[in-house]
Order: C-alpha cells, then structure tokens, then sequence
C-alpha cells in the first residue's frame, strides 16, 4: 500500500508548473522524435512537441493525420495490440514513458484517457468511478463516497445522477455517459488527461458542458485534446498542433495557429479549404 | 414501375418463405413437444420422484436415474465449465492474435461436432479399461468433454463481442490485463457466457451415447461415482425399447422431466441474465 501512500503525498498535479497566464511553462510530456508504426505502415513521422503543464493542447489535422495515434502513444495504450510499436522517446517530467522497464499500468494511472465513445463500464453510476479509484488507493467508505461526489461534480453530472448512483452506467444518456467517463478519470487523480475527439458523439449542449469542464479541469491538469472541430479547438485549447500525414506540419499558441499560421496546409485547413 | 411491381413480388416471395419456414420449424416443435406431454405427462406423479426403476410388471419411479443424472451433469459441468471458460478467455484476451489460437478453435470445432459416441469410446479407453469397471466418474468425465468445446466457444465468441474501447478505456485506467478480463470484459459477457453454460447442460442432459460407455447404467439406487451410474437417457433408451407398455410409459415420462428441466433452467438463466443487465 506504499503506492497508495505515495499518491496521496506527491501533491497531484503537480506544482512546479504555474497556472499563472503567461507565467513559466514547464513541459509535462515532450515527444522526441517519435515514430509509430501499425505493421510495416509509419502513422507518426518524427514527432516532436511538447506538451506544457497546465495547458490545454488541441491536435487537429484532417482523418488519418495521426492525431489519435499520438495520443494513444502518450499512455501507451497501443501496447495491448502486438503489431503497433513506438520508437523515439516520449518523456514524461523527463523520464523516456517508453522504455522497456516503464510499468504500464502505473502510467496508464498517471495519464487519464477519455475516449471518443463513451465507455461506461457495465456496472453502476457509483461503481464505474469506485472501480478505478479503488485499483490505487485503499479508502474507507466514507472517503470514497466523497471522492465519487467531487468527481462526479467535476464532471457536472452530479445533480443529474446523485439520486441514482446505484443504477447502471449504460443506462445514462450519450453526453451523461461520456461525463461518466471524464469523472472515472479525473477520480483517480491523474496527472495529464487525453481526450480523444470526447465531443463527437455529443449534442451541442452536453458538448458545452464538456468545453466548461475542460477550462475547469485545466487548472489542475495538463490535457491535450483532439478534435475535428476548428472552432471547438479555438475555444478550449491554449496551444494546437496541426498534424498532417503523420507529421507535425505546425505547433503553436492557439491564437497564433487559428489567425496568422507560418505553414500555408495549416492556413488551408483551418480555413476549410481541405480536410 | 415495372420494376417496383417485380421488387414487391419478390418481397412477398421472400416474406412468405421466411414465415414457411418458421412455420414448419415450430410446428414440428410443437407436435414433438405435443406427444411428448401427452405421452408423459399422464405417468407424472410422486412416485417417479421417489421410487425405483420397477422390473417390468410393476410399479416404480425414476429416482435412481434422476439422481444419476442430476449428479454427472453437476460434475461434467463443475469440470468442464471453469476449463472451458478459461480457454475461451486465452483465446479472445491473451492469444487474441497469436497462432496457436486458430489451432485450438480449429480443433475446438472439430470436438464441437464430433458424434458423442466417439466421446464416449474415447473416456471407455482412456478410464472405464484401465479402472476395470463402467462408473459415474467416467460419464461425468465424458459428459464433460461434450461441455468443454460448447463453453469454449460461446465464451471466446461473447469476449470477442465485447467492444475495443471498453478494454482500452479499463486499461487506460491503469487495470492489468488480469482485472480488465475478470472485471470488466467478463462483466460485459456474463449473459452470453451463462447462455453458454446452459447450452451445455441442455447439450448433456440428452446424450445417451457417451454415457452407454461410460457409467453404464444401473437399476438400483446408487449415489457412488466410482460404481455404475443410472442415468435418465440411459434409462429411457433401455425402457422405450423395451417390449413392456408401464416400461415404455415411464421412458416418455423421464423424457418429459428432461424436457421441463432444461426449459426451466433456460428460462431461470434468461431471467437472471437479463435482470442483472437492466439493475
């Protein structure tokens, strides 16, 4: 129970980074020279990006481009599927996540993942965020009640579900469903958080809803969020990645990327002239 | 128009096949199941259910086959059903993409069709000779070969149904591969699984076959695993072929309680199936 101990302790998130607007950026993940391949077939060509501690990172770029990809190297869930590999290095606070001695399971801990459909697990409300917590952290009853609260208010879903933990997952509504899952993430204190185009299977309300917790969330986390939504990238990210054929055609502030782009793809893309 | 006049034509063909179909499907279903409660239900009393198989002439139940039977298809399942589920789960999780799992379901397929008889002579060779003696343990043994391939398969097959994202996400929670199947994939299964655990059992409970081999039969009560065992298909096959009508009457008879038994557990598993699924 010593790992329980540890999570506890370590202030989660981290601290060194600032929230400050502005203030000093430290780099939570950096990609280096990051290669992927599905068999014989290169989806990421030499990826190098950081992504800043308490910052939201948008990833765009049109279908295929990699962007799901990268994110899916990030927590190393491609390691379930015996013919995907990473080479390069991915570093998180400056350890290679891709080294043979990384503990996946650790790190999956570490880096939360919500994914592009919802994935309520088939059990109840209260159980699919104990579940999670649980595999960690040894809490009393009392503790983790309150723990399923906070999340379940982080995620705004609280009010919707609080008189029927007890009920079946699956038997929310989609935009619920995918609360469900950003709340399962956020209870197990994470320190970064992937979201994998979370909004598109929503309708426009639950999508304003999840917008509001991403801003909520990224005082405290260190997200990177892909999206097919221009506008959805403009609103919530700090800074966006344009990705294009397994490449990283252009990284920047977001302000910057969505009115005066240095690469003409990204200028095309973002004006709706391809993708 | 024309052509949709042909398409409506050939819709109706179609629709009235389908119905055809299922028609003469339950129908001969119905008239199986119409003899059957005709034949049996009349012998239906206490007494089956607590006498004896009576030596032709006079009166007697069913119970020594009944217990026989109750008992091997507890074992067969009891041994069949965590082997095979455990298989199933190799090969839909852990050797999901390896080769030797098209090996096993190939040759899982193979024992899936294989004629029961063939079981039965297997377990004869490899049990009942070198033991010297038919018993219990050598039917369940046999009744459990014929359960391994069905929970085999139906349990790869509700795993493999279970949706990408769902291990993805358990997994992206920091689950090892041990919790992602026991937690969540089996979870997700657990109806299908138990479908195919009931398969089984309604599988075994009519094999005669294996059992002719194998436990035999027995015409006085016993419980010992290790001697003969009566068995209601054994017994039903040696009484419906008898020349005695009370033999015959008691062979429809145990044939009806199988038939109601198997019934009653699909519908019991069903329920509880679906029960949980909707809480």
């Amino acid at each position: 129970m010593s790992l329980a101990v540890d999570r506890n302790t370590i202030p989660v998130p981290l601290t060194q980074g600032t929230s400050a607007p502005g203030g000093a950026l430290v780099e939570k993940i950096a990609t280096r020279q990051l290669n992927f391949f599905y068999g014989a077939n290169r989806a990421l060509r030499d990826i190098t990006i950081p992504l800043y501690a308490k910052r939201v990172t948008a990833f765009i770029g049109p279908s295929g481009c990699g962007k799901s990809t990268l994110l899916r190297v990030l927590n190393r869930v491609y390691d379930l599927y015996p013919n995907q590999r990473a080479e390069g290095e991915v570093l998180l606070d400056g350890e290679n996540i891709l080294s043979p001695g990384q503990d996946v399971n650790l790190l999956r801990a570490r880096i939360g993942m919500v994914f592009q459909k919802p994935t309520p697990f088939p059990m109840s409300i209260y159980e699919n965020i104990a579940f999670g917590v649980r595999l960690y952290e040894r809490l009393s009853r009392q503790e983790l009640d309150t723990r399923v609260e906070q999340a379940l208010r982080r995620a705004a879903l609280w009010d919707e579900v609080k008189d029927k933990l007890a009920a079946n997952g699956l038997s929310l509504s989609g935009g619920q469903q995918q609360r469900l899952c950003i709340a399962r993430t956020v209870a197990v204190k994470p320190e970064v958080i992937l979201l994998d185009e979370p909004c598109s299977a929503l309708d426009p309300i639950s999508t304003a809803k999840v917008e509001e917790l991403i801003d909520e969330l990224k005082d405290d986390y260190t997200i990177a969020i892909v999206t097919h939504n221009m506008q959805q990238a403009a609103r919530v990210s700090d800074y966006t990645a344009f990705m294009y054929l397994g490449e990283m055609v252009e990284f920047g502030t977001t302000s910057k990327m969505f009115t005066t782009p240095a690469d003409r793809r990204t200028q095309d893309y973002i004006t709706g002239r391809f993708g | 128009m024309n052509l949709y006049k042909r398409r409506r034509v050939r819709n109706r063909i179609v629709m009235v096949l389908a119905f055809g179909a299922t028609g003469l499907g339950l129908g001969w279903l119905a008239i199986i199941l119409g003899t059957l409660v005709f034949e049996g239900a009349s012998g239906l009393s206490l007494a089956v259910f607590t006498e004896m198989t009576p030596p032709p002439g006079s009166d007697g139940g069913l119970l020594n086959p009944i217990v026989g039977s109750l008992m091997m298809t507890v074992l067969a399942v009891a041994l069949g059903t965590p082997i095979g589920i455990l298989a199933g789960t190799y090969m839909a999780e852990y050797g999901r993409f390896s080769r030797i799992t098209h090996v096993v379901r190939f040759i899982n397929d193979i024992l899936l069709s294989a004629p029961s008889i063939v079981v039965g002579l297997f377990i004869y060779e490899v049990m009942v000779a070198p033991m010297g003696h038919f018993s219990g343990l050598a039917g369940s043994v046999a009744l459990a070969v014929l359960v391994i391939p069905v929970v085999v398969r139906t349990t790869e097959d509700m795993l493999l149904l279970v949706p990408r994202e769902l291990r993805e996400a358990a997994s992206a929670l920091g689950m090892p591969p041990a919790y992602v199947i026991g937690k969540i994939a089996y979870r997700a299964a657990r109806a299908g699984i138990i479908t195919g655990v009931l398969l089984a059992i309604a599988r075994i409970s009519g094999e005669t076959a294996p059992l002719l081999f194998t436990a035999l039969n027995n015409q006085f009560f016993s419980a010992n695993l290790n001697a003969p065992l009566a068995s209601l298909p054994a017994v039903i096959f040696q009484f419906a072929l008898s020349p005695y009508h009370d033999w015959q009457k008691l062979a429809w008879t145990g044939a009806l309680i199988i038939t109601i038994a198997v019934l009653g557990l699909s519908i019991v598993a069903r329920t509880l199936a679906s029960s949980r699924k909707t809480s």
